[in-house]
């Protein structure tokens, strides 16, 4: 299958149904209505991926006045990310691209073939589903939130976070 | 990465504000990272004197480090009575033992009195410490330790030799 390129800000979001869990799926249209963050992140358990979901997972009262939602994505299977989601207490899903492996990635043009998984990268959907950030981070360093919360902040400005 | 909050006032510092170096860590107090920052840090301090002015301010990531918001809490309880950084310096010292109990100890041998101990375990300072947390997430802290040096994120080595060397180049 091809790699899409990166949506562009402005484009509305690809939609997807992904593993929330072995029994649940879920949707990006689902979330309709409230800003989203994607997060795409290459592994469950590496270092800099545990570091990067334990602060977002920290930040979750922060992304909730904003009446944001943030989703993980990435390859590995739903009872890998059972397992990583228990043991640092997450409390945000983690959706599992697992098969066909990468697709969504593919999708959202952050799919790193070399490796088998997905790039680092974020994203923040408008209430309307519409990309309004994007960043694609080295793969080695974690992001952190600061562009996240920018980009929170100029939809509130709009008006558009609810 | 730059610091959107320079150091000031308003924070935990050692030296003076106006010190041509000015290092900020963002720490959590059961972070074994942090741990390893604390010996390396006092050592920058002794070699360094008063050409270094350093702060400290809280980022606990509660989820992984169950202990380390009380723990703050505690550094500030001790902070009103002048107290931070004895208390700074135990916990690190004692990064295996943050209960409440333990943590009620050394508030107790810091003179921290009944009321102050209750106001810790109550979360009476937790605005102080989200306020710290937000502004390192707004500077780009993405865990810790987190060091500023001079209002620019620093990533590199933290032994005390690459650090002193570093520093006393900026001199």
């Amino acid at each position: 299958m091809p790699d899409l390129e990166l949506p562009d800000v402005g484009q509305a979001a690809p939609d997807f149904s992904l593993p929330r869990s072995p029994r649940e799926a879920m949707t990006l249209a689902e979330l309709r209505g409230r800003p989203v963050v994607l997060v795409f992140y290459p592994a469950d358990w590496s270092p800099v991926c545990g570091d990067q979901v334990t602060l977002y997972n920290e930040m979750l009262p922060t992304f909730d006045e904003y009446g944001a939602r943030i989703v993980g994505i990435s390859v590995d299977g739903p009872w890998c990310h059972a397992a990583f989601a228990k043991d640092r207490n997450l409390e945000f899903p983690l959706l599992a691209d697992f098969e066909p492996k990468g697709d969504v990635a593919r999708r959202y043009g952050v799919y790193d073939a070399r490796h088998g998984t997905t790039e680092r990268a974020l994203f923040v959907i408008d209430a309307n589903g519409i990309v309004r950030w994007r960043y694609v981070s080295p793969i080695e360093v974690n992001p952190g939130a600061d562009g996240i919360l920018d980009a929170l902040d100029a939809l509130a400005a709009k008006g558009d976070t609810a | 990465m730059s610091l959107r909050t320079p150091v000031g006032p308003h924070d935990h510092v050692q030296g003076a504000l106006d010190a041509p170096i000015v290092l900020l860590e963002y720490g959590d107090f059961e972070c074994p990272y942090c741990g390893e920052a604390y010996a390396e840090i006092k050592a920058v301090q002794g070699a360094m004197g008063p050409s270094l002015c350093f702060a400290f301010r809280h980022f606990p990531l509660s989820n992984a480090h169950p202990h380390a918001e009380r723990a703050a809490e505690f550094a500030e309880a001790a902070a009103t009575i002048g107290r931070f950084w004895e208390m700074h310096d135990i916990l690190y010292e004692n990064q295996r033992a943050l209960d409440d109990r333990s943590l009620s100890r050394y508030a107790t041998e810091l003179g921290l009195d009944d009321a102050l101990v209750a106001s810790a375990l109550g979360g009476n300072f937790s605005e102080r410490i989200r306020r710290d947390f937000q502004g390192g997430v707004r500077s780009g802290v993405n865990g810790t330790p987190c060091l500023f040096l001079n209002g620019e994120r620093y990533d590199g080595p933290r032994e005390p030799e690459s650090l002193i060397t570093m520093m006393r180049r900026m001199l």
